[in-house]
């Protein structure tokens, strides 16, 4: 360890003197490891965490924004906002004195104010916006995958600070959609100045925003380099370079973290994860996922039409030796459909307890004395929720085998395995969740809704009244105290009529460097640089 | 001579045409296709799945859509990668010399220490000598690259500290693409530091992939050899009284040499393809990390555009090879 550490400073020393020859004084430089290239570098084409981390994070801003480390909104670039009583319709005064980045083919000439705010979601609603279409085969895919195009009606212009969205029916998850990468405000004026100068394809190659770190060069998967952004509204951030080193193996993240190479990397292997907690020079940062992994039922099907079999499954599987083999301590048991982080989880609920016995009798008294066979789908990848689909399958496999559920395990590739999923030919399956915006009815709609059953995302294909009604009611409720009080009833339907067995929560960590101070992990699985410093050496 | 390089190059339109084939029909046959695969769990909007389809040109019937492909590569027009929107031939251009650089250096490794190694096995045979050279070679070639390329990082990166874990040159170094070779480009930029820090990041890659190539080599050296030094001319160079350098040197490596050449040409096919791997593990932006991630995704036009333009600088080296093959035997040209 002598000799990496001896490597690691060497490193430091070469940067340090480097700038030196430079500058008066040695800039900090962090850079982070991160799991592969951004697609693009206008954040509303895209849907993947990777390049939010490397596009929105670091360089825009939203109208509101998470309060880094949790769910919860505070203000972004409006410092305010009011909602009518009816639920239709969102004012918001905008931030005074925010600026935008510079570049070589750029220098804006005024402030943000409400054309920036309307121009970047008019572009994503009006097919027929002069910006509607710079490129061919860009989509704005979140504004359309969330049906946002349902949702909002107008964007209009108030007064120079004043912006007024208007929505087409009362939808209380909206202000959490706004904090979304997706809705990230663009300058206006660069559109202008790009169509006018010829040079479309400039606006979304080079990224101009209002974020705390300013676009300086991208090598295509190598890195992605930032520096920081003096006049950004929120404050300077205390590092001065910010830099992406793209680095696709997980293993190779860690070795380059061990030498000192990356100040912080992007998510860990499961099985490095003790190594590390060891490691002296890291620090391992974890939080709970905003996410959940399950087994759902097709309610459509025989036998588990019959809600008897669904609980009977429920309570002949060990989540407790799944959680130690698949997670290895990286996760906690589910018992409800959103997470324990998120508001309105109802903790009164009570879980199926393991009980082999009980599951038999339940399948007796639901007619199936002799046992039945199944099909179970297993999850053909890795995903943030469940390391090991296989070996999950396995386990559950030996567990519903005990109570005589003899079930044949079932995968595609991942593209075909979502897209049958849609059409409901499977019997059991995998799936799981991670949240996009911190509200619990980014949950419960597009998983349990009755219109997700047609859409496909509701692989339960469960549609429960009861069930249907409260979520309805708590999207077009407002008042976050009554919308909980919703959201924890239809919890407690959900686990009675279990159309789902809730497997687990994953737990994500973030190794960093001992010399990174102030890091700070992110609830929806970004990557923050804003308010980190690095030690001196 | 004419004749035998336009025969040469008759080969290349129906190579050319068996290419284009299996690379658009092998692609397909994977499941999923480009547009799921921008997906996720929460599935797409299904009017934009339509909207994409149409766009990437995949709602047509697979006849026409081949056609397109071969007309238009034809055209040097490789389409538009379905991730990135960029012109795959811009994306693929961007990297080769990334690729080429490390290859390159690869080979001048496997060259540099393969010939010798194979002319002493060849000339110390069955002495400890020979033995070693022979073992090494074998564990070599057997070595899986990517479990190599990994081992090479924690023995010389992570314990030692001698070389650096992955990518092309030290972050403090944001040196412009003007060639898009690192080495030249680093020398060209004012940084005195650079051009070190370039080589130094090329030296385990360069160790993972040229491995393969320099065992392939070393054997092939030491048995052309062997075959060469059996012949009377060498016999007669001996009786003559010319020193051993000069036997081994002159008369039997010259005419050695000839298998070898091949072999370093058939060897390219093998540097591309071990750079997928090297690449991956070692963070190098060329275009062997690119392709994998193309395939991962299903975007179509990168992965037949790719290919097809590596299969073609396969075919261009190989070509060179038969020709000059051709001039230093004039036995080949007359078959």
């Amino acid at each position: 360890m002598k000799t990496s550490r001896g490597h690691a400073l060497s490193t430091l020393a070469a940067t340090a003197l480097l700038t030196c020859s430079g500058a008066a004084f040695a800039a900090k430089t962090l850079v982070y490891c991160s799991e592969g290239s951004p697609e693009g570098f206008n954040p509303q084409y895209y849907t993947t965490g990777t390049t939010f981390d490397a596009v929105s994070v670091p360089m825009f801003n939203r109208l509101v924004e998470f309060d880094t480390g949790t769910t919860n909104i505070v203000p972004g670039l409006a410092e305010s906002y009011t909602a009518s009583a009816d639920g239709l319709s969102y004012t918001f005064k905008l931030r005074k004195g925010v600026k935008f980045h510079s570049s070589a083919k750029f220098t804006p000439t005024r402030e943000f104010n409400a054309d920036d705010v309307v121009f970047s979601f008019t572009r994503m609603m009006d097919a027929n916006h002069p910006f509607a279409k710079t490129q061919p085969g860009t989509t704005y895919a979140y504004f359309d995958d969330m049906d946002m195009k349902n949702i909002i009606d107008k964007v209009e212009k108030v007064d120079p600070m004043t912006v007024k969205f208007t929505l087409k029916k009362p939808e209380a998850p909206f202000i959490a959609n706004m904090a979304m990468d997706f809705a990230s405000i663009l300058s206006a004026e660069y559109a202008e100045k790009m169509k006018a100068a010829g040079n479309v394809e400039t606006f979304d190659r080079e990224p101009i925003g209002t974020g705390p770190f300013t676009f300086v060069s991208y090598q295509k998967d190598a890195t992605v380099r930032y520096k920081a952004f003096d006049a950004y509204w929120g404050g300077r951030p205390k590092i001065d370079n910010l830099v992406f080193a793209i680095t696709t193996d997980a293993s190779v993240r860690y070795a380059k973290l061990k030498t000192g190479e990356c100040h912080v990397m992007a998510f860990p292997k499961p099985a490095d994860v003790a190594l590390m907690k060891n490691d002296p020079n890291i620090n391992l940062v974890q939080q709970n996922g905003l996410n959940v992994g399950y087994i759902a039922f097709n309610v459509e099907k025989k036998p588990f039409d019959n809600k008897l079999v669904r609980q009977a499954l429920n309570m002949a599987v060990n989540k407790k030796g799944i959680l130690d083999a698949v997670f290895q301590g990286a996760g906690a048991v589910a018992k409800n459909p959103i997470p324990p982080t998120l508001w309105s989880y109802n903790d009164k609920v009570t879980d199926y307890a393991y009980d082999p016995t009980k599951a038999k009798a339940l399948l007796a008294q639901a007619g199936y004395p002799n046992g039945v066979e199944v099909d179970l789908w297993y999850l053909p990848v890795t995903r943030p929720y469940n390391p090991d689909g296989k070996r999950m399958a396995e386990l559950i496999q030996s567990d519903w085998e005990k109570v005589g559920v003899k079930a044949k395990l079932v995968t595609f590739e991942w593209g075909e395995y979502r897209k049958r999923s849609k059409t409901g030919e499977q019997q059991s399956m995998m799936f799981g969740w991670s949240g996009d915006n911190g509200d619990p009815d980014n949950f419960f709609v597009p998983l349990l809704g009755c219109s997700a059953v047609k859409g496909g995302g509701n692989v339960a294909r469960w549609c429960n009244k009861d069930f249907e009604d409260l979520v309805q009611k708590a999207k077009a409720t407002t008042k976050q105290a009554d919308r909980a009080a919703l959201y924890e009833k239809a919890q407690v339907i959900a686990k009675e009529e279990a159309p789902w067995i809730t497997i687990a929560h994953s737990v994500r960590f973030d190794p960093v460097r001992k010399e990174v101070l102030g890091y700070k992990m992110d609830a929806t699985a970004h990557h923050y640089f804003t308010k980190v410093d690095l030690a001196d050496k | 001579m004419f004749s035998f390089v336009l025969k040469r190059l008759g080969l290349v339109v129906p190579t050319f045409i068996g290419i284009t084939l299996l690379v658009f029909s092998l692609i397909r046959l994977l499941p999923g296709d480009p547009v799921e695969a921008l997906s996720g769990e929460r599935g797409m909007d299904p009017q934009r799945y339509q909207r994409l389809l149409h766009e990437f040109g995949l709602d047509r019937p697979l006849p026409v859509q081949y056609g397109d492909y071969v007309w238009k590569a034809l055209h040097g027009d490789l389409g538009l990668s379905t991730i990135t929107h960029e012109s795959v031939f811009r994306e693929f251009v961007g990297r080769f010399p990334a690729t080429i650089e490390l290859s390159f250096c690869a080979m001048l490794l496997a060259l540099a220490i393969g010939l010798p190694a194979g002319i002493i096995a060849a000339v110390k045979r069955n002495t400890v000598w020979d033995y070693s050279v022979m073992g090494a070679s074998l564990t070599g070639f057997s070595m899986p690259i990517f479990w190599w390329g990994l081992l090479l990082i924690l023995t010389f990166s992570v314990t030692l500290g001698w070389t650096p874990v992955s990518g092309r040159i030290a972050i403090q170094y944001d040196i412009p693409p003007t060639t898009g070779f690192m080495l030249i480009d680093a020398l060209l930029s004012s940084d005195k530091g650079a051009f070190r820090s370039a080589l130094s990041h090329l030296i385990l890659p360069s160790i993972a992939l040229g491995t393969i190539p320099l065992a392939v080599i070393a054997r092939m050296t030491r048995s052309s050899m062997l075959e060469v030094l059996r012949e009377d001319y060498v016999r007669t160079a001996r009786a003559k009284g010319a020193s051993t350098l000069r036997v081994i040197g002159l008369h039997a490596l010259r005419n050695a040499l000839i298998p070898v050449i091949t072999t370093v040409g058939l060897q390219v096919g093998t540097l591309l393809a071990g750079a997928i791997l090297t690449e991956s593990i070692f963070s190098w932006p060329g275009i062997g990390k690119w392709l994998v991630e193309a395939i991962g995704r299903r975007d179509y036009p990168a992965v037949q555009g790719g290919l097809l333009m590596s299969a073609s600088v396969i075919i261009g080296v190989n070509l060179i090879v038969d020709v000059l093959y051709g001039v230093i035997n004039p036995r080949i040209r007359h078959q």
